[in-house]
């Protein structure tokens, strides 16, 4: 039978009910949903073991099987376990404390060193904005264990100068840092006007430290919280230097008393990563998130 | 967007021109100078240390001797161990990472699985070191929660002595090249416009036809340099290794590691920086195409 | 390609009883258009009112949950669009970015088997039909949006496709170029006689390109008429005030005619044929007179100035009535100059019929 021209519904089909094309879009559609669930669950899972396998290692004592919060309730009293046993403790503790100096200090002058100097060269010096972004991601081509092998004679004059202390490590965290947090900062400030926003400023008679503090880093907030809290997970996380250059640091700590006690090093690396898990959440929901872009 | 511009409470003023105002006198380069300094003192002397180190002998003299040494049969070995684990995790994360991102991508922009995934990446990627080795002791170590579940539900017994060998370093590295390709490769994904598909299929495109002509010459090169920096990340990471391998130095790291306590023994003095600078070496080149294929990329997806 | 002398390639485009919600949404509610062979209809209407649903329904990348469609005589309702064989035109980023103009136009062409030098030659005809022919190397960053736009025509055209589809093409582009672009587009569609489905939010674009257009709201369509007849005969009061200026003045309609301000206006087909009425006169049915001397033989009723603008090739004059209301005229430009905020003026109606709504 050939089809007629005109918009006649074809034979039986009652009047007033238009025929459902078939849904092909939403076939596809629904194809894509059941592999993005699978895909996200088996990936998930594989991740998701090994945080459960920490968490099991944690709660069980390792040789009689039972239940326990024993390594848990350590976590909190590491001060009095260092005091009371301090050759298998003592490091740990002091690890502790170092790495909580270390990631104030580092993120201070991190921002104290990138953002005036990133503004600066955006304003006045473009030219040399190639460059700079060139050494700030240098590090990433020269790894940790590299740069430690001539750390040395730089961290002896720095020990000359101020101490041995841990936290003087903080000056080469802050170059480790330096690719993340400059990618970061670079995004925040390419997404406001600067050379306007600081025109205007100055206009108005303000001088160039009111303009860092209370034009360019309010405008840049998001980036520079993104910024401080990937150098919060990398000095957590830093393991290399500190140990090769006989430091104290959470890492260094945690690998020498998991030689003597394992479970409380597995239940301190769970509640780390539970730590820099939970303030990358309530970062990215109070900064709404920047990662998925809408649209497209 | 907000601007928070405070006036002075006082009618405004001209700029002054002494005080502050007198920096522009001066060329407003130093105004980097700070940062410069800190960065030659921190990053580009040590830097020029080692790659100075490893042409001086003992008595301050120019030598060849530092760099020969790594023609010993195990840095060799050590060198082809490390390109063998960082390119097979580098594959790894690639395939199973850039499957990952792709999927994301198909999902709705905003959604809550999108970013909880994306966030669990941000985390797990700087997730490495000792606790990454602790954890997977934790699960197929000898009194590992898997190796019990084995035992529990199959009757199998494994020992995880696997673990300490390359398979279990590859195992161990996929747990955080993965996350990382997502954090590197998705953006790129994003890029992939919905009217180049749209296009295609109304020119006659079946879903074949758009991967192979359209999406996936556009994320090649991204997906490209992606693994390159897998590979980066994998052939310079330290902590891991350390925490799990305690006999021997399989891997240039921890060959690196293992000479640089060695410096007091006579010897291949600075065996630690020529074997830093091969390191360099090699990074150095594998960046250098990641950073010549993100630049193909941006053009097209930016 | 087909020449000038040769008859169309259109064909006969029918889409029966669509209907489209997302959600609780109904993007589309019972819609029906016919496209007959070589036809350009434009789709008008603000944001939201279905328009683009309804031509991606077409084009196969939304599926209809309910409705027929049929092109040249075949139930396409069912067929994927790679099978579909329209050609299509995006508002944006409509091309590969990594091919050439020229590669891009290739690219349908290369899926229907044609060998390479045929298609270097189909693709060089329809990038010289487009004025493109210079920019056949560059790729997509290296045009301008215009030229974009133009290649994504070729391309949509080079695979000689039944139905022409443009979502609103012109959109994204400056002022100048889109005023350039939609005239070569309707001369290519003339030349080639494809059947055409337009869609935008242009009213000027829309009566400029167009056989018919289909004003659009609320998923359904309110008129669709010659762009004349949709001018001059507006059916109700969303297409009188979308489609042109209206200005609403009170009047009273008594027999199907309505008095307003002292004058007799002929109403249209679908106003109130008696009661108080809101007539929603066209700008250039008002005529300003100058100077105003109340006399029982001076027509019009007196008006003072409170605005005017210039704007090119005429002028618009804002007048304030008895009653407070401001009412628009359009004047020539030269008057423009002649009338200041201020003036007593008398303002006249022609007996243009015009639509009027009820009072409210």
């Amino acid at each position: 039978m050939t089809q007629s021209m005109g918009a006649r519904l074809p034979a039986g089909t009652s009047v007033g009910a238009p025929p459902r094309p078939q849904q092909l879009r939403k076939a596809m559609r629904r194809k894509q949903s059941v592999t993005r669930r699978v895909v996200i669950a088996v990936v998930m899972a594989f991740f998701l073991i090994p945080l459960a396998s920490m968490l099991y290692f944690s709660v069980r004592f390792p040789l009689s099987g039972k239940w326990t919060g024993h390594s848990w309730s350590n976590l909190i009293h590491i001060q009095e376990l260092a005091a009371d046993d301090p050759s298998n403790y003592g490091q740990l503790w002091e690890g502790l404390k170092n790495s909580a100096v270390l990631v104030v200090l580092t993120v201070v002058i991190m921002v104290a060193l990138l953002v005036p100097t990133m503004t600066w060269v955006r304003l006045k010096v473009r030219w040399l904005s190639r460059t700079l972004e060139f050494i700030c991601l240098l590090p990433l081509t020269i790894p940790a264990i590299v740069l430690v092998v001539g750390l040395g004679p730089v961290y002896r004059i720095v020990s000359g100068l101020l101490s041995t202390n841990t936290i003087w490590l903080c000056f080469v965290y802050v170059v480790l840092v330096l690719p993340f947090a400059y990618r970061a900062l670079d995004a925040g400030l390419g997404a406001i006007d600067l050379p306007v926003l600081s025109e205007a400023a100055r206009s108005l008679g303000a001088g160039w430290m009111r303009i860092l503090w209370q034009v360019v880093l309010p405008n840049i907030r998001s980036a520079v919280v993104s910024a401080c809290f990937i150098s919060v997970a990398l000095v957590l996380g830093e393991f290399t230097i500190a140990q090769l250059l006989a430091r104290t640091n959470l890492q260094t700590g945690i690998f020498l008393v998991s030689q003597s006690d394992a479970q409380l090093a597995v239940t301190l690396s769970l509640a780390a990563l539970l730590f820099a898990f939970i303030l990358l959440m309530v970062l990215s929901l109070l900064s709404g998130d920047r990662s998925s872009r809408e649209g497209s | 967007m907000t601007v928070s511009i405070d006036a002075p409470s006082s009618a405004p003023r001209p700029v002054s021109v002494r005080g502050k105002g007198g920096w522009r006198r001066v060329s407003p380069t130093l105004g980097t100078l700070p940062f410069f300094g800190y960065v030659a003192v921190f990053l580009l002397i040590p830097t020029g240390i080692v790659v100075v180190g490893a042409f001086r002998s003992p008595d301050g003299g120019f030598t060849w001797a530092n760099i020969t040494a790594l023609g010993d049969s195990v840095v060799i070995d050590a060198f082809v161990t490390s390109v063998i684990l960082s390119a097979v995790t580098a594959v790894i994360g690639a395939v199973v990472g850039g499957l990952l991102s792709y999927v994301l991508v198909t999902g709705r922009p905003g959604s809550l699985a999108r970013r909880i995934v994306t966030s669990a990446c941000s985390v797990l990627a700087q997730f490495g070191g000792v606790m990454l080795a602790f954890a997977f002791i934790a699960t197929v170590g000898m009194n590992g929660m898997v190796n019990d579940a084995l035992k529990d539900w199959f009757g199998l017994v494994t020992t995880g002595a696997y673990l300490y060998t390359l398979p279990g370093l590859i195992l161990v590295y996929s747990y955080f090249q993965i996350p990382l390709m997502v954090i590197v490769f998705l953006p790129a994904v994003d890029g992939i416009r919905s009217q180049w598909r749209e296009a295609a299929e109304t020119l006659g495109g079946s879903t074949w036809v758009y991967w192979r002509r359209v999406a996936g010459p556009l994320l090649a090169p991204a997906f490209l340099g992606s693994t390159l920096l897998l590979f980066a990340n994998a052939f310079s990471a330290y902590a891991t290794a350390k925490a799990l391998i305690t006999q021997s130095n399989p891997i240039v790291p921890l060959q690196i590691a293992g000479a640089i306590t060695n410096e007091v023994n006579v010897g291949h003095a600075d065996l630690a920086k020529s074997l830093a600078l091969g390191m360099v070496v090699i990074v150095a080149i594998v960046m250098w195409l990641y950073a010549m294929l993100q630049k193909r990329t941006a053009r097209w997806l930016g | 390609m087909t020449s000038a002398s040769t008859p169309g390639r259109g064909v006969l485009v029918q889409l029966a009883g669509v209907r489209r919600s997302f959600g609780a949404v109904r993007a589309l509610d019972g819609f029906d258009l016919t496209i007959d062979p070589g036809e350009l209809i434009v789709l008008l209407g603000p944001s939201g009112c279905g328009k683009t649903t309804a031509l991606r329904i077409l084009a196969g990348l939304e599926d209809a949950d309910a409705g027929r469609i049929t092109v040249g005589g075949r139930d396409v309702s069912s067929v994927p669009t790679s099978k579909r064989d329209m050609g299509m035109v995006f508002q944006a980023y409509s091309l590969f970015p990594h091919m050439t103009a020229q590669q891009n136009v290739e690219f349908g062409l290369r899926l229907r088997g044609k060998t390479p030098s045929e298609r270097r030659r189909i693709a060089g005809e329809y990038l010289e039909l487009v004025g493109l022919s210079a920019q056949a190397g560059r790729f997509a960053r290296q045009l301008s949006g215009g030229q974009q736009q133009r290649v994504a025509l070729a391309r949509a055209l080079a695979i000689e496709p039944k139905v022409l589809l443009l979502d609103e093409p012109l959109s994204a582009l400056d002022a100048k170029v889109r005023v350039q672009l939609r005239d070569e587009i309707r001369r290519i569609q003339l030349e080639l006689g494809i059947s055409t489905l337009f869609v935008t939010h242009d009213q000027e674009e829309a009566l400029a390109v167009a056989d018919r257009v289909g004003v659009m709201w609320q998923g359904r369509i309110q008129q669709i008429a010659s762009p004349q007849e949709l001018y001059s005969a507006p059916v109700n009061e969303f297409v009188a005030g979308f489609v042109g200026l209206s200005n609403p003045v009170p009047g009273v309609a008594s027999g199907g005619v309505a008095t307003v301000l002292g004058q007799q206006v002929p109403l249209l087909a679908g106003s109130p044929v008696h009661g108080p009425v809101s007539v929603l006169v066209r700008p250039e049915a008002v005529s300003i007179m100058k100077g105003y001397a109340a006399g029982a033989d001076q027509p019009g009723v007196r008006a003072v100035i409170v605005g005017t603008s210039f704007l090119g090739s005429m002028g618009r004059a804002q007048a304030r009535l008895a009653d407070g209301s401001v009412i628009t005229a359009q004047i020539s430009s030269g008057s423009v100059a002649a009338l200041r905020p201020g003036d007593e003026v008398g303002v006249v109606l022609d007996p243009v019929p015009a639509l009027a709504v009820a009072a409210s």
